[in-house]
């Protein structure tokens, strides 16, 4: 995107050289709206993915269309669970509300879990990158850890709990944040030996050399870590949530499920992937601003 | 003379597995206050090595460095090092770049704006305060290592030392910054320490020449006095007999008497 925007300005500058005899160098020419620019973003980022869309339900529609088939079609799904489809934001009453309620649900819970896991796990990778004594005893434990499932350790946290809503928060915790620990410590093992040197020079301390050299150096592989974290923390809500009940959108697929309702379970699929979809851009992205000119040199 | 810094039979050595590499061997030099010395030897002679002792990023195996008759064990701005590839830092401007170790260092001492000032005077003083708002990514090699050269002077550091400064530059690049190096030393007085491998930068910037022996066991081989006046001009000393003396008298040492010998063992 950032190429493309370079190539659409390079032209636009050219063109208001000649014009002055003082070369606006300040100018912006991007101070209206390029509708060329954006058209071309549409065609190549939206079309190919709706067209693919497209044919995936219509062969979709053809394999289910037949009265004896096991699965909904979209069409099915479309007439019957039209109110979750197009209300997103109902209430009417405990167990019977909209998706985006039991959506927020969710990820408040994900909040929570992955916010922990974030802070903790930078700390700890952070010190584990640190200490050569600390990676070697902590490691080898961690890489065995991380590969626990997350529902395995969802019966542990009940019973640690005594409550359904902590426990799912804490195997959200306890799900994203390996990676987290794991990138973090990778990204301040590559702290450069320059960037050292520099804060010995200074004589910054523990807590001057944390914010201003290793959050910063070691910022694209916390975000590495953060991004792949609450992919799994997502994969984690609802699976949990399944299992430990209450307003969630995990919940309702198992409620749906033991009501027979498809097509409702189809389109709690939509809503779970596009969330997944938009929590990922949304590290991304973050990572991308904060991260500008870390790893430029 | 006057011991301002003094380095007191330094032996440096690395043990590696029961293996012990001697790099620096019995090395004793004492540069006065406003001197400019030039370190100068092959590659793989230990004047790294030396650098990071005197600046105390690593310790000494043997002897002492002492400066002002106190022993330095450990790094400080006091002992500022501009670093062989300017070693700023990414994600902070140009400004920030410069404020982070003057926050530090002054950060009792002088108020915000007095602060400010002084980043600005600094950033003034090796002309780079046009591009204070500036990421290292956006300026060139040379204007980092003048930012380098500006951040180890906002420090007010008793000895500046410069690792190999200029030896990442192309050669015109580099002769602008040898010449803003010697403004600033002529105009601040300062004591440098300059690690180099190149004679003519050596002859030119200094007032003694310390070459070494070539590694295993490096030691201290000569040290040639540089009787040239200040301020010097590049293009006059091309002609000038002191100057092609010293050159010569470096040239032999480094190339006659102990030529580097690749794979020596």
């Amino acid at each position: 995107m950032s190429a493309l925007a370079k190539q659409d300005n390079i032209p636009a500058n050219a063109a208001a050289k000649p014009a002055a005899n003082v070369v606006p160098f300040s100018r912006r020419p991007t101070s209206r709206i390029d509708l060329k620019h954006i058209g071309s973003i549409v065609l190549r980022n939206v079309v190919p993915p709706m067209v693919v869309l497209g044919l995936i339900l219509m062969v979709w529609q053809v394999l289910c269309s037949s009265p004896d088939a096991s699965l909904p079609s979209p069409l099915v799904v479309w007439q019957q669970s039209y109110d979750l489809i197009a209300y997103p934001f109902f209430n009417n009453g405990s167990q019977d509300i909209g998706l985006g309620w039991r959506v927020l649900v969710s990820l408040q819970r994900v909040a929570y879990g992955f916010g922990l896991a974030a802070v903790a796990g930078v700390v700890v990778g952070a010190i584990i990158g640190q200490s050569v004594w600390a990676m070697r005893g902590l490691d080898p434990i961690f890489q065995v850890l991380r590969t626990v499932p997350p529902l395995a350790w969802l019966p542990l946290s009940l019973a640690a709990f005594q409550n359904a809503s902590p426990s799912a928060i804490f195997v959200i915790f306890i799900t994203s944040i390996w990676p987290v620990i794991i990138n973090t410590a990778v990204g301040v093992r590559n702290i450069p030996q320059d960037y050292r040197n520099v804060a010995k020079v200074l004589r910054l301390n523990q807590f001057e050399f944390f914010f201003k050299i290793m959050l910063p150096s070691a910022a694209p592989y916390i975000f590495t870590g953060l991004r792949i974290g609450i992919g799994l923390s997502w994969l984690a809500i609802v699976a949990a949530e399944m299992l430990t009940g209450g307003v969630g959108i995990g919940f309702f697929i198992w409620d749906a499920w033991n009501s027979s309702r498809l097509p409702d379970i189809i389109v709690a699929l939509a809503y779970i992937g596009i969330v997944g979809f938009a929590l990922d851009k949304l590290v991304s992205a973050l990572g991308s601003i904060i991260t500008r000119g870390a790893s430029a040199n | 003379m006057n011991a301002y810094l003094k380095l007191d039979h330094i032996d440096k050595h690395f043990d590696r597995g029961g293996n012990r590499a001697e790099v620096l061997k019995d090395i004793n030099l004492i540069i006065e206050k406003g001197e400019f010395v030039s370190i100068i030897g092959h590659s793989g002679c230990g004047k790294s090595t030396l650098l990071n002792l005197i600046a105390g990023l690593a310790p000494v195996s043997a002897g002492a460095v002492l400066l002002e008759n106190r022993e330095v064990n450990s790094p400080g701005p006091e002992r500022a090092v501009v670093f062989q590839n300017h070693s700023l830092l990414p994600w902070l401007s140009v400004y920030e770049n410069v404020n982070l170790a003057v926050s530090k260092v002054f950060g009792r001492a002088k108020n915000k704006a007095e602060r400010h000032d002084w980043v600005m005077a600094n950033l003034d003083l090796v002309q780079m305060a046009h591009a204070k708002d500036k990421r290292p990514s956006e300026i060139s090699g040379g204007m980092k290592q003048r930012v380098g050269i500006a951040r180890a002077l906002a420090m007010e550091p008793k000895i500046l030392l410069l690792d190999e400064p200029f030896g990442a530059l192309d050669a015109l690049t580099r002769a602008h910054l040898q010449d803003a190096v010697m403004e600033i030393h002529a105009r601040l007085g300062n004591t440098m320490v300059m690690i180099t491998h190149d004679v003519d930068e050596a002859v030119l910037l200094s007032d003694r020449i310390v070459m070494m022996t070539n590694g295993p066991a490096a030691r201290i081989g000569e040290v040639l006095d540089v009787p040239i006046a200040r301020p010097r001009h590049r293009i006059e000393l091309a002609s000038d007999r002191a100057y092609l003396k010293c050159r010569e008298a470096v040239l032999k040492f480094l190339y006659e008497r102990h030529r580097f010998v690749e794979a020596a063992e």
